[in-house]
């Protein structure tokens, strides 16, 4: 597997240490690798975490890990992307416990494999975690932020929703739909000062890519979550990470259809 | 699991295996499985404790969680994979400090546990079980276990030093030491030869907390063995400037990026450097306050260092000499080193306090010798094998989680709780699930 340069993050904890802290963060999918290393860049800030996810016994641990290693508070709570009819009361547990929330990273996500293509139901539950849950959670957390006039909501959608490929459709159409939602949310929260950002990492070096063939230019969790936190600084309101995945998107995408179809991608 | 099937080796990159290499993410996912599995931390075992040729291997970087931290009486918990590094991290500011820690804090907790390591405090404070209070230990039928020096102790003892051969260890506590400086009070006392330099480690006033003693492996002759012992203690609030000190800055660190030729380290080079190191480092003749990452951890601040020896790498010899005979017996080792025509390019003496209750531990009561020498061809192991012969004369014996090449016998005769540990091993693992390239090397658990 090859590494790009950066790929385990530029140190950044120390750097982070001597902002003020003032966020109240809540993680959607918060025991992925990448939710993990995002929430860690927060709590090196001494940002204020809710950490949500379907796995209690995970998110005790990295709770636990977080508040010892940062001295941070840290919340969490079950949370089941698909289960969306859980949705409402589950954000409204979130801000009984944390009442200053003022952002979001929505970042599960289940990539399944090639068997989504041929079997649809199989292929169902790629679209509702991916697609289905994150608009069910995302509009809470908007209704929520609109008349406060404040907070961010960050999405962690993927390259791979930028154009569809024989290898993982079905995965690239739910994060491709997650990646029109959020631009649209970005669009009606946009008067109200809420901040929307559409995050596209490339390959990433997590449970989710472990052992696959083909890899190149992996980033560690670290340097991406590190880069998340970082984009609240910062005025884009589409990341790609590492950043040269803009450009080989932008090749991608500008591949002539009738070239694309006969590719082998 | 997605796994992925490459090509692995110790720290000491010999040998080199293909491994099936399993990365869990979640607690649960600890499990042993159907078929030989062992457990790998950081890899910084040496020869090929944390192999296993073929089979899989369960990497437990990612199970890295500090659970608790009792304030009070400084227990941590965390799990395995966290390093001692990321430990460090959290409680040298708050006036703690490991209890025994080895020549790197790349390691993990489990693999301090299952190597039983020593530091250069163990004629004080013994080896690194003796602070471990739990651990919870998931065996080869998947069931969680929890075993300490009350709870399951033959469990607890057959794990400690066991190599990773009973279970997977997930989880452990240990009791950490006070501390009221990050800074450590350090006395070094040159040495011209061998006699000197064991006469000054086996004196009681110079002794400290810590001792270890750098030999210069290529120096022949009357110089034979002459070194420097380096003995040092946490500084004590009223020994440093100001009360500031628990929050050092990390010293800047290089690294190797790739592998060097095998010729830039040869013995002229290392001789010179050698004669370098005497002269500066000798000539320190009072105690000065160093940083403890410096004092502990000289070789971390160098990333990948083992590139230095060269594509074919290196083994390291470490060996201990009970102590009624380790004059001798070192003496030996040094003098048919230094006859070979093999050098070693880092030679390390240090003192060791009585065994332990772990039944495969490594330290014995006597002095540990550490050899770092580079595969240039098979002659090193025909010397290697020479050396087995005189630590096993002495009654001493070579430690496993350095070792790449020792024979099953030469095992079986340096160990002998080795049977007490086999009849716990067969007793939890029937089916011999906990298995390593060095487990089928020494015959371990074989049906």
């Amino acid at each position: 597997m090859k590494r790009f340069p950066f790929a385990d993050g530029f140190a950044l904890k120390r750097k982070f240490v001597e902002k003020p802290a003032s966020e109240a963060v809540l993680i959607l999918g918060a025991t992925s690798a990448i939710a993990r290393a995002t929430a860690a860049a927060f709590a090196a800030r001494g940002d204020v975490l809710y950490l949500a996810s379907r796995d209690e016994d995970e998110l005790r641990r990295i709770a636990a890990d977080l508040r010892l290693r940062y001295g941070v508070e840290v919340h969490y709570g079950v949370f089941d992307a698909e289960a969306t009819d859980t949705h409402e009361l589950f954000f409204k547990a979130v801000i009984a416990a944390m009442p200053k929330l003022t952002g979001v990273v929505l970042a599960f996500g289940y990539l399944g494999d090639q068997k989504a293509a041929t079997d649809f139901n199989y292929g169902k539950k790629i679209i509702d975690s991916n697609y289905t849950g994150a608009a069910s959670i995302l509009s809470h957390c908007a209704n929520y932020f609109e008349p406060l006039l404040r907070g961010f909501i960050i999405g962690i959608s993927s390259v791979a929703g930028d154009r569809g490929r024989q290898s993982n459709y079905v995965y690239g159409a739910a994060k491709g739909a997650l990646s029109l939602y959020l631009q649209g949310l970005r669009n009606r929260l946009y008067p109200s000062g809420v901040r929307v950002i559409t995050v596209k990492p490339g390959f990433v070096d997590t449970a989710m890519t472990y052992g696959l063939p083909g890899l190149f230019l992996v980033a560690s969790p670290q340097y991406i979550g590190e880069c998340i936190v970082r984009s609240l600084d910062k005025s884009a309101d589409v990341i790609y990470l590492p950043w040269f995945w803009r450009y080989i998107m932008l090749i991608i995408k500008h591949i002539p259809e009738p070239i694309f179809k006969r590719m082998k991608l | 699991m997605a796994t992925l099937i490459t090509s692995i080796s110790g720290w000491g990159r010999y040998p080199v295996q293909s491994c099936e290499l399993e990365r869990p993410e979640r607690y649960a996912d600890l499990r042993p499985g159907a078929d030989s599995v062992i457990v790998r931390g950081q890899g910084r075992s040496y020869g090929d404790a944390a192999l296993n040729q073929n089979g899989r291997v369960l990497l437990t970087e990612r199970i890295n969680r500090l659970l608790e931290f009792d304030m009070v009486n400084g227990i941590l918990r965390a799990e395995a994979g966290t390093t001692l590094a990321e430990i460090l991290d959290v409680i040298v500011p708050m006036g703690w400090f490991l209890p025994v820690t080895p020549g790197t804090k790349f390691v993990s907790l489990g693999g301090c546990v299952a190597a039983d390591v020593h530091g250069k405090n163990h004629h004080h404070d013994g080896s690194f079980g003796e602070h471990v209070l739990g651990l919870e230990l998931i065996l080869a039928d998947d069931s969680r276990v929890r075993c300490s020096p009350s709870e399951k102790p033959d469990l607890f003892w057959a794990t400690v030093g066991g190599m990773g051969l009973t279970g997977i260890i997930g989880e452990v506590s240990v009791r950490l030491v006070r501390l009221q400086s990050a800074l450590m009070k350090v006395h070094q006392h040159a040495a011209v030869n061998f006699d000197q330099l064991f006469r000054i480690l086996q004196d009681p006033d110079l002794d400290d907390r810590y001792a270890v003693a750098w030999i210069d492996s290529l120096a022949t002759g009357k110089d034979l063995g002459r070194g420097i012992a380096m003995c040092g203690h946490h500084a004590a609030s009223e020994e440093v400037p100001d009360n500031s000190h628990l929050d050092l800055k990390p010293a800047r660190g290089h690294s190797v990026p790739f592998d060097l030729p095998a010729w830039i380290l040869n013995s002229r080079s290392i001789s010179a450097f050698n004669s370098r190191y005497y002269k500066k480092e000798g000539g320190k003749r009072y105690p000065f306050l160093s940083n403890y990452d410096t004092y502990f951890y000289p070789l971390d601040a160098i990333a990948h260092w083992n590139r230095l020896y060269g594509k074919r790498g290196f083994v390291q010899y470490q060996c201990v000499i009970p102590e009624a005979t380790s004059f001798a017996g070192i003496h030996r080792l040094l003098e048919e080193l230094s006859g070979s025509r093999q050098p070693s390019f880092l030679a390390v003496l240090k003192r060791l306090g009585p065994q332990g209750r772990g039944l495969l531990s490594f330290p014995m009561s006597g002095y540990t010798l550490a050899l770092d020498i580079p595969i240039r061809n098979k002659g090193i192991f025909v010397l290697l094998n020479k050396l087995d012969e005189i630590v096993l004369q002495h009654g001493g014996r070579v430690y496993l989680a350095k070792d790449a090449r020792l024979s099953a016998e030469s095992f079986r005769a340096m160990y002998p709780r080795f049977k007490e540990w086999l009849a716990i091993k067969n007793a939890v693992d029937p089916q011999n699930r906990f298995s390593s390239s060095l487990s089928r090397r020494l015959e371990i658990g074989m049906i």
